[in-house]
């Protein structure tokens, strides 16, 4: 048992510097985030408010070019600003949500798409951001991932009973002594640290279907909050690799082709019986 | 606020907008008394429930908590989203842990002992109501707060739910307050009844608010002409809980205190 465990420490090195196995190093890491975070997307039904922040990711992209700052920062940044715009504007009732969502998630994308435009003498692979460039994951990538993911797991396990009891009844849990300002704007943090590690796998358009499709797998065969969790986790891994193989197959882009994988599990788990459901 | 007064509430007006939607409302709760809001839909009840629940700030007034105050709260409805995998048991947890034997006496006091391994999407609407007031109850509340706890239950379930609201007053003492806007049962299994339609219309027992004109105005000819069946109610509850020493004097007493019609 020793011996390999030490020659994969040693030669961890090398592997590193195999494009496939950091892609899929970086996109496990993704998915053991995204699953958890997505059981709690599809439980308040924010499937768009997460299709908007990852909109907006575009404009933090844009942003960090245009000041010279770390683009991760910058798109955490822009995310956690616009989730704060989000919740800001859905207390209004001049517009239903769902119209307040399409308004921002449009319009931050556009205003990233122009304000990149506008740097000429910067070349962006615009087609990296919106569909993932897995494929061309550096190691620096890799420690943001870990990094960020690690920070993002913590804080969504140290919220998880008080957010729980929030997305059950939010005035319930108000009067039995929740923070419930404090919960929400802890797992706006949580998002916004997720969309911008996950956006290297599968890009800005296609984010959510991380965070939903192994959720959505996971609730046909868990009877725990923390068991859809924990399964959305392990289906949205085997999403990532089951995905860059067939991206390696077939030679088709590597982030569609991981959404794919996961469509398809999702599907299998459909013609499970539904017997046992709770 | 009167000193023994778990909450207390004084010229209370919140405005939505131009709409008053409370005005100049006075509201007591003590300790072991069940006070009945009831007024029509749209009388403002909710957010009564709400401005003392500290849930809705009042736009003028004053609401006073005793210091400390442990408040169950039972919620009109609830619906869960069916993509949540959540059971009775696990709904009851996120009220807080309690210890196992106290815990075990609630839940077969009110009931839904067997129901604990359910889906909470699964279980009916009389259920539900059962397990709203489990998880309020294991608070170990010094004051109840009940958001049209009868709702959706037919009239042998209503019955039983206030039986057990009444019967629960007694063992724990304390106080309860709760909304209702139709009339069935509710005025029989409260000492106190406050009768509101944006303003407190009047106030006082059972018996006397129903003379009061300002209630017959309140509430159409349809709703009185039934009001035999819970005169009947009215005495069998007191029979019922009658083991609550002194819950009729209670109940004269506050009337006497109010004056019994305190027009706003």
């Amino acid at each position: 048992m020793i011996t390999p465990i030490i020659i994969m420490v040693i030669t961890a090195g090398q592997i590193m510097d195999d494009f496939l196995i950091r892609a899929a190093i970086g996109g496990i890491g993704v998915a053991a985030v995204t699953g958890p975070l997505g059981a709690f997307v599809v439980w308040r039904r924010m499937a768009y408010f997460g299709d908007a922040l990852s909109h907006s990711a575009l404009l933090g992209v844009a942003l960090g070019l245009l000041l010279g700052s770390n683009v991760n920062v910058a798109i955490i940044a822009v995310c956690i600003a616009v989730a704060l715009l989000l919740v800001a504007l859905q207390r209004q009732r001049y517009l239903a949500s769902d119209t307040v969502l399409g308004i921002l998630a449009h319009g931050t994308l556009s205003l990233g798409l122009v304000v990149v435009a506008l740097q000429g003498s910067v070349r962006v692979d615009l087609f990296a951001l919106l569909f993932g460039d897995v494929l061309a994951m550096t190691v620096t990538d890799l420690y943001w991932i870990y990094g960020g993911g690690v920070v993002a797991l913590a804080l969504l396990l140290w919220l998880w009973r008080p957010l729980l009891a929030v997305t059950v009844h939010e005035d319930l849990a108000r009067v039995e002594g929740v923070n419930v300002v404090a919960v929400q704007l802890g797992f706006m943090v949580v998002i916004a640290l997720v969309i911008a590690v996950a956006i290297k796998i599968v890009g800005i358009l296609l984010l959510t279907s991380l965070l939903v499709i192994p959720a959505a797998a996971a609730r046909r065969v868990s009877s725990t909050p923390e068991m859809m969790a924990i399964l959305a986790a392990i289906i949205g891994t085997v999403s990532v690799i089951g995905g860059l193989s067939g991206s390696l197959q077939w030679d088709t882009p590597a982030g569609p082709s991981v959404v794919l994988a996961a469509v398809v599990l999702f599907l299998l788990v459909m013609l499970i019986p539904a017997g046992r459901r709770t | 606020m009167s000193p023994e007064a778990l909450i207390s509430v004084s010229d209370l007006t919140v405005r939505f907008g131009e709409t008053v939607t409370l005005d100049s409302v006075n509201l007591e709760v003590r300790p072991g008394e069940i006070v009945t809001v009831i007024g029509p839909n749209g009388a403002g009840k909710t957010t009564l429930l709400r401005v003392v629940l500290g849930l809705n700030e009042p736009d003028t007034g004053q609401v006073q908590r005793r210091r400390g105050l442990r408040i169950g709260y039972m919620p009109q409805s609830i619906a869960i989203d069916d993509t949540l995998p959540l059971t009775v048991r696990r709904f009851l947890d996120l009220g807080g842990r309690v210890a196992k034997g106290r815990r075990r006496e609630v839940l077969d006091n009110v009931g839904v002992q067997r129901l604990l391994d359910q889906p909470l999407q699964r279980i009916s609407g009389g259920e539900m109501q059962r397990v709203l007031l489990a998880r309020a109850l294991l608070r170990e509340p010094q004051l109840l707060v009940l958001d049209e706890p009868a709702q959706g239950l037919d009239v042998a379930g209503q019955a039983d739910l206030y039986e057990l609201i009444g019967q629960l007053r007694g063992e724990l003492g304390c106080g309860v307050l709760m909304v209702s806007h139709d009339l069935h049962l509710v005025m029989a299994a409260a000492d106190r009844v406050v009768c509101l339609n944006h303003h407190v219309c009047c106030t006082g027992a059972p018996h006397d608010v129903r003379e009061n004109p300002e209630y017959l105005a309140l509430f159409p000819e349809t709703e009185i002409a039934s009001l035999g069946i819970y005169t009947h109610h009215h005495d069998h509850a007191h029979a019922v809980t009658g083991e609550v020493v002194g819950a009729h004097d209670h109940a004269d007493h506050h009337y006497g205190h109010h004056g019994g019609a305190d027009h706003g």
